[in-house]
């Protein structure tokens, strides 16, 4: 029955934040199922609910979506945050990837050797501000426009809201020679389903804090 | 100007492989230039070529586009190859990211070290014949159709036959539980552009030997 969708997850970020961040900045309400225990996993593959045996997995419009992309290409496509023609749609998928990247790269530091976590942070935090946000920071003094693409809210605003968060984390003036991103960052958090989204007590989750590790590293392994 | 996409990639498979299936599979001519030193990568990275300084990029309809997956989706989409509606599409996109996961570990193998490598060879074959195969045989038992979505040919054909190309060059005999996967096998590469594109003298490329990686280390500093 169509009701809200419902994603299955371990109550972490991982790959299901985006999603959480897409939904929410779309305004839609969305329920969520923890994955606590490895048995919670092994249930859904028992059950066939999960196509290649891995989550995340969202149930919506009657579909158990897998994949990260191919639900965050569905919702966008749904909620008319993936542009308006082909070549809105080419630039938004350009943008995303590039940040997908650099998550992917802030991700990967969580399983460095314990010696090698600081100098690998410090390698991807050059790269947040050499190769990836001098890229939308150009994008938005070219256009002089609110939004990366179209002059209209995409997903690739909200992914880049959500990786400027991310790492800034990790370095809190990691914007400091990016005035444009600045803007951009006050602005967007102040689109209302973003501010909600934004505030104590909503769906966002938290980064991830030692004493939790074992016990998701015992789901999945 | 409109004129045949570029592509711009060293002379092997890699990120790029997939965009010249897609490319050939839907029948337009493509140029390549290659990347054989590292100062041909340097050069790109000062022209302003490469939005995130990598490679893939392709010159297509004007721009100059990079990320594999955002190349992909613009050639299906332009091509008709992305379904005809936003379920069709999320089908799509299911099918197409599980054969990149499994196309990304055979990928990797000849980066790794030889003992890495034979731990990975195992556990990419376990992955095909229990996780990734048994999807695809499912998907067109269950419907009956020859092509995996809509009844009607797109990406996602084209991905699992590179796909399941990819893996026999690792296993042979590795189709030999699925029939439905070997009659789809011979079905779509009997399609002409695919018929054309498997034929020696086509640009598709061969697997990685130790010279081309040699190569690549030094060009990308890996």
């Amino acid at each position: 029955m169509s009701g809200k969708p419902r994603l299955h997850y371990v109550n972490a970020r991982g790959r299901m934040e985006p999603i959480r961040w897409l939904l929410a900045a779309a305004g839609v309400e969305f329920e969520e199922a923890f994955l606590e225990k490895k048995d919670d996993l092994k249930k859904l593959q028992t059950n066939g609910d999960l196509l290649f045996q891995q989550v995340p997995m969202v149930e919506i419009d009657g579909m158990k979506m897998v994949q990260t992309r191919a639900i965050l290409n569905y919702i966008a496509g749904k909620y008319n945050l993936y542009g308006k023609d082909l070549k809105e749609r080419a630039l938004i998928d350009m943008y995303v990837e590039g940040l997908a990247d650099l998550n992917e790269l802030i991700s990967s530091n969580f399983f460095q050797p314990a010696d090698k976590k600081e100098e690998h942070l410090a390698t991807v935090l050059d790269k947040a501000a050499t190769r990836y946000f001098p890229v939308y920071e150009k994008v938005l003094k070219g256009h002089g426009q609110d939004f990366l693409v179209g002059n209209k809210l995409s997903r690739a605003d909200v992914q880049l809201l959500e990786t400027i968060l991310l790492v800034e984390e990790s370095k809190p003036d990691i914007l400091a020679k990016f005035p444009l991103l600045q803007s951009f960052k006050a602005k967007t958090s102040n689109i209302p389903n973003i501010k909600k989204f934004l505030q104590p007590g909503s769906q966002r989750k938290q980064p991830i804090q030692e004493k939790d590790i074992p016990r998701l590293m015992q789901i999945f392994h | 100007m409109a004129g045949k996409p570029k592509l711009h990639y060293t002379c092997g498979r890699g990120k790029m492989e997939s965009i010249r299936w897609l490319l050939a599979a839907a029948g337009v001519e493509f140029e390549e230039q290659f990347i054989e030193k590292n100062e041909h990568l340097e050069k790109l990275r000062k022209d302003g070529s490469l939005l995130f300084q990598q490679v893939p990029m392709v010159e297509i309809d004007g721009m100059k586009m990079v990320q594999t997956r955002a190349i992909l989706s613009y050639i299906a989409g332009k091509y008709n190859l992305y379904g005809k509606d936003l379920k069709e599409r999320a089908w799509i996109d299911m099918y197409v990211e599980g054969t990149t996961d499994l196309m990304g570990m055979i990928m990797q193998l000849p980066l790794q070290s030889a003992e890495m490598r034979e731990k990975n060879l195992a556990l990419i074959i376990e992955r095909a014949k229990t996780r990734y195969f048994p999807v695809y045989e499912k998907a067109l038992k269950d419907h009956g159709h020859d092509y995996l979505v809509g009844n009607k040919f797109s990406w996602a054909d084209i991905h699992l036959l590179e796909a399941i190309l990819m893996v026999e060059e690792c296993k042979p005999d590795i189709l030999s539980a699925f029939p439905q996967l070997q009659a789809f096998k011979g079905r779509i590469s009997n399609i002409p552009t695919i018929k054309k594109f498997l034929q020696p003298g086509s640009q598709r490329k061969p697997p990685a030997d130790d010279k081309y990686i040699a190569n690549v280390r030094k060009i990308f500093n890996i």
